[in-house]
């Protein structure tokens, strides 16, 4: 920092006798950035690093002293017997079947509709803002909306299945594996048109040229599909992934609205139990650490996703 | 915050630029006859029906009796049709939906004001002046695209809550509003943008601000839309941090003040519909309105990002 602090001086010792039309005044663009890095430095910079202190600190909101007390929150964190441990591990395992359950699911389908959507029809318009327009609601909205839907004893969903026939009625907020069913079922539902959007404007840069040169090599639509589609799609399925990997385990507000993490904490996530941990119970030394924790987990898968599908491109 | 992009090297190219012949020779291989229009109608018209009837559901209920609400078997058309749903939520002091509303709208137009401003100015020096730290600045930028955001949750709450900031706008506009993504997503967009326009102009006498603000800007005005979409559909969107750094029912966004309602009015689900309805209903018909750009742009950050 303070190298640069040096060069950007003598630079202006220089430029101000003459100032050349590529060459601004030498503090103009750092008052252009002045306002962003005024933010970025005090929410995003500061808190990265104070986040790590806190981490490594005994950080309790309502105590006066906050020792150090090194790795302590970290070791407790894989102290098997230690109640926070079982309870963190418990609520990463919530975010993984999620993470694991959900993925699969919000890959295909938004494919599946953007390949619908890809034809040429009348009123594609209107069916793509249709499939986009749940996304637009807010989880908060999609939250009270399914948990009414979905209420076991008075819920839309239980009355047509009785109506079917099916006389017992399905607990699906309150016992597993229903709940999973419900959380990933209402997330799908919520979120497929924002993924079926990024693999249109996806499918609409490939190349026409490679369907025409595959139809007369005989290929059928499946094998178009699989051999044309599919790869030049390799860098927008790469983003979709990515971004969807994140998004599912950054879970929160389904499990909060729906399910309030029943039954017993199972599907409580653990961007939930950090936010119970750190905002209700003001352990913020603990809470740190544990979303240090995940986020290294995230940044590793991350960049396994990157380097598995770049691998296989080339 | 957590937004992760790859490059693709590929700019969209709109669908009306291909060659007619090759469309022509599609349709005819496809060979989609009635029935396969039949079957894509059908499935497209299965797919709406199941995204849609949820929100009808919720906007009927919201004019049904609580009795009528849980009725089975399920009723579309409200038997005895009653505004007593969103009248009572309206008596509610504890539950001051449209304060919510109007909570929420300002929050998201200053939330993307500051998310244009700060970042298109910080983008600028970065995509077209040389200067000692640029090359730092952008990589730290960068680099906080791969974190995801849960990270700055403690520190910001005391940052925040240092600040004075605690159950206040200002709380959801700031904090938020360095957005690294846009800062990457302008600097690009700048850099495509022939350098001579902006020469011409500095010939001229103009400083680099006056560029900036006369020439850049009004050529931007695509990405700075989108840009400016997806920022408010973020804020607008935001639950988890106002849910925590907002208590005072009257400063509550939508989304906060609605997972209220949920313990409140546990088994009125007419109330509890009415509050969804009120709270879906504008966003819903903005969106009709505005759906191309919406969708243009979200398509875009994955593209071009």
């Amino acid at each position: 920092m303070t190298a640069t602090a040096v060069r950007a001086t003598t630079t202006a010792a220089v430029a101000t006798t003459a100032v050349s039309p590529s060459r601004p005044r030498p503090w103009t663009p750092y008052l252009f950035l002045a306002p962003f890095l005024l933010i970025f430095g005090t929410f995003v910079l500061v808190p990265a690093v104070s986040g790590l202190w806190m981490s490594l600190h005994n950080w309790d909101f309502f105590l006066p002293d906050r020792p150090f007390v090194g790795l302590q929150n970290y070791v407790d964190l894989f102290t098997p017997d230690a109640l926070v441990a079982q309870q963190f591990w418990e609520s990463m395992r919530a975010t993984g079947l999620f993470v694991v359950l959900s993925v699969p699911l919000l890959m295909a389908i938004p494919l599946g509709l953007a390949l619908l959507l890809n034809q040429r029809f009348r009123g594609r318009t209107f069916f793509r803002a249709v499939f986009f327009a749940p996304y637009v609601l807010g989880v908060s909205v999609v939250g009270l909306l399914w948990q009414y839907l979905l209420n076991g004893n008075t819920g839309l969903v239980n009355g047509y299945l009785a109506e079917l026939g099916v006389t017992e009625a399905v607990p699906w907020l309150t016992a597993t594996p229903w709940v999973w069913v419900s959380l990933v079922g209402v997330t799908v539902w919520w979120t497929m048109g924002f993924n079926s959007v990024v693999y249109l404007a996806g499918l609409q840069n490939v190349d026409e040229a490679l369907y025409d040169a595959a139809k007369v090599d005989g290929a059928n639509r499946w094998q178009q599909l699989v051999h044309v589609t599919i790869p030049q799609l390799r860098p927008v399925i790469l983003f979709v992934l990515t971004m969807t990997v994140l998004a599912s385990a950054n879970m929160f507000g389904q499990s909060y609205l729906l399910t309030a993490g029943n039954p017993s904490n199972e599907t409580r996530t653990a961007i939930m139990f950090i936010a119970e941990v750190g905002l209700e119970q003001f352990r913020m030394g603990l809470a740190a650490a544990m979303s240090y924790l995940l986020a290294l987990l995230l940044i590793a898968v991350s960049a396994l996703n990157f380097l598995f599908l770049r691998q296989k491109e080339s | 915050m957590a937004t992760t992009v790859v490059p693709t090297g590929s700019t969209t190219r709109p669908a009306a630029t291909r060659q007619p012949a090759a469309r022509r020779l599609r349709d005819e291989a496809t060979g989609r006859g009635v029935v396969g229009t039949l079957l894509l109608y059908a499935m497209l018209l299965i797919l709406s029906v199941l995204i849609l009837a949820p929100l009808l559901w919720m906007l009927s209920t919201s004019f049904k009796t609580t009795g009528d609400a849980t009725a089975l078997p399920p009723e579309w058309i409200p038997p005895t049709p009653t505004v007593e749903g969103y009248t009572r939520l309206f008596a509610d002091a504890q539950a001051p939906l449209l304060r919510w509303l109007g909570n929420s709208v300002l929050v998201g137009v200053l939330h993307t004001v500051l998310v244009l401003a700060t970042a298109s100015a910080a983008a600028y020096p970065l995509a077209r002046m040389r200067f000692p730290g640029r090359r730092l600045i952008f990589a730290l930028i960068i680099a906080t695209l791969f974190v995801p955001g849960f990270v700055f949750l403690m520190p910001n709450y005391l940052i925040v809550d240092g600040l004075g900031w605690l159950d206040s706008v200002w709380a959801l506009v700031v904090p938020g509003a360095a957005s690294a993504f846009g800062v990457f997503f302008l600097v690009q967009f700048f850099q495509s943008l022939p350098a001579e326009l902006e020469e011409a102009a500095l010939i001229d006498g103009a400083n680099r601000w006056q560029i900036f603000v006369r020439v850049v800007l009004p050529l931007s005005r695509a990405p700075l839309a989108t840009l400016g979409l997806l920022s408010f559909l973020g804020s607008w969107n935001d639950f988890l941090w106002p849910l925590y750094v907002l208590f005072n029912p009257e400063q509550l966004t939508l989304p906060a003040g609605l997972a209220t309602l949920r313990g409140a009015y546990a088994t009125d689900f007419p109330a509890v519909m009415a509050g969804a309805a009120i709270a879906s209903v504008p966003v819903l018909i903005l969106f009709a309105f505005v759906q191309r750009y919406v969708i243009a742009g979200v398509a875009r950050s994955g593209l071009k990002g």
